[in-house]
């Protein structure tokens, strides 16, 4: 059995560390809610862009001629994934899951896939399980601006253009409140705005009211095509910036509830030890008496 | 008689209120937005977007391309980035300028379309949130005579 000095050690470092693990939970908590009120302020753009997205791409000889990255292909060739997960870990089973999940929906895919990891920890993963990494950004601040993901949509719509995947598909997890989330994979390109359920981040234009939007009458300034031109690549733009930041809130939040649990272990931990040395204390106040009694009667003989 | 108007990023809104009338740097020239103007959609140059309220009060904003969409009783500007002339550091933009002038200068970017473009557009971003600044706000300039001028958030990180 430990003695009474070790464990006040142990039950003093515990201390410590659920100190630690429950300022980096209050941290978490706060870093969950901001990055979740900085995706809601895009809400009031992106109702507002994929209404017009909807116009411009029902008129009339705009449709039809096809915006390239409207137009779905018939032969899909290869895909790309966007995996979004974070750079660090102590956020639980955040981090593995994302990329359990995303592996599973490749497979069942069953295309050539490239991977564009942004975080580091999916990236590793996927390099470890045998994937097709061709890109990795590992460097998105918390509280990043548009400008801070533009380069990752920039990157895939180039891919896009030029014919190197026929298809993207951006994965992330979806921030629902601070004790749940879940990983979910959308379609990034081609853009569908007429099947919205399936693209990213389709809970900001979900309030859209597109009920006679596309029959709207407007004066276009060029045109409707060179619009939808300037449209199409900052809705997509967006679209990632929207899915990096349901990503942060998801990670702070699984963080949160990690470290959460973290500090009521300890505290567990804590009582038990507590109650542990106290019965060291007492057996070894025991035995004392138990000798100084002995010793007496030992001298009174 | 007035009419909506919303002035958005990608990141934040911007501007809101009821106004009387807004001039907007269009693509295709300025323009003068007053209630009851038939439906309209247009893309957006670099320039100054003048919003005037009810009362006749003037806002000025910065603006860096985009689109913005027409109704009689609403306006909604989609804009690439977009400052209140009181928000612009002007000290920040002269950088951001001297920065974007010696890369333009450097050469590099030519060979590079795409990089040569992204570089003429921060110069021209940088360029207007200086006109606008300087033309508007007094406060930012007293600041910057003093030499108190508080350090933005982005720059503490």
């Amino acid at each position: 059995m430990a003695t009474e000095r070790e464990l006040k050690k142990r039950i003093t470092s515990i201390k410590n560390i659920s100190q630690v693990t429950n300022a980096l939970a209050a941290v978490s908590a706060s870093k969950a809610n901001r990055a979740q009120r900085q995706v809601e302020a895009t809400r009031a753009y992106a109702g507002k862009a994929f209404e017009i997205l909807h116009n411009l791409a029902s008129q009339p000889g705009v449709g039809s001629t096809g915006h390239p990255l409207l137009t779905v292909r018939e032969e899909i060739k290869n895909v790309a994934v966007i995996l979004i997960t974070g750079n660090r870990g102590l956020a639980g089973a955040y981090n593995s899951n994302m990329v359990t999940y995303t592996e599973k929906f490749i497979r069942a895919f069953n295309k050539p896939t490239q991977v564009i990891a942004v975080g580091r920890k999916g990236r590793d993963l996927m390099i470890r399980r045998g994937y097709n990494v061709v890109a990795s950004f590992d460097n998105i601040p918390d509280a990043p601006s548009i400008l801070n993901v533009t380069p990752i949509s920039q990157l895939v719509t180039d891919d896009y253009l030029n014919g190197k995947v026929d298809q993207v598909f951006v994965a992330y997890t979806d921030f629902i409140n601070l004790i749940s989330r879940r990983p979910i994979v959308k379609q990034l390109l081609p853009l569908k705005p007429f099947d919205y359920g399936k693209m990213a981040a389709s809970e900001y234009v979900a309030h859209v009211d597109l009920s006679g939007v596309s029959e709207r009458v407007y004066s276009y300034e060029p045109g409707p095509a060179d619009l939808l031109d300037v449209v199409v690549p900052r809705f997509t733009d967006l679209q990632v910036y929207q899915s990096v930041l349901e990503a942060q809130a998801s990670e702070h939040s699984a963080r949160y509830v990690a470290m959460n649990n973290a500090t009521d272990n300890a505290a567990e931990l804590i009582e038990i030890l507590t109650l542990e040395r106290n019965k060291a204390r007492q057996s070894s106040i025991t035995s004392e008496i138990l000798d100084i009694v002995g010793g007496a009667a030992a001298l009174s003989n | 008689m007035a009419f909506r108007c919303d002035i958005v990023t990608q990141e934040r809104t911007v501007f809101n209120g009821e106004v009387k009338s807004v001039s907007l740097p269009g693509s295709e020239g300025r323009m003068g937005i007053l209630p009851n103007h038939s439906p309209l959609l247009t893309t957006l140059g670099f320039g100054e977007v003048i919003v005037r309220d009810a009362a006749g009060g003037e806002q000025y904003f910065a603006i860096g391309g985009g689109f913005a969409e027409v109704q009689p009783d609403h306006l909604i500007v989609l804009a690439d980035s977009a400052e209140q002339a009181e928000e612009i550091d002007i000290e920040r933009a002269e950088q951001a300028r001297a920065r974007a002038e010696q890369a333009m200068k450097e050469g590099v970017a030519k060979e590079d379309p795409d990089k040569y473009a992204q570089i003429q557009a921060s110069l021209l971003r940088a360029q207007v949130r200086l006109d606008v600044g300087r033309k508007h706000s007094g406060r930012q300039r007293r600041e910057m005579a003093t030499g108190f001028s508080q350090p933005r958030d982005e720059d503490r990180s």
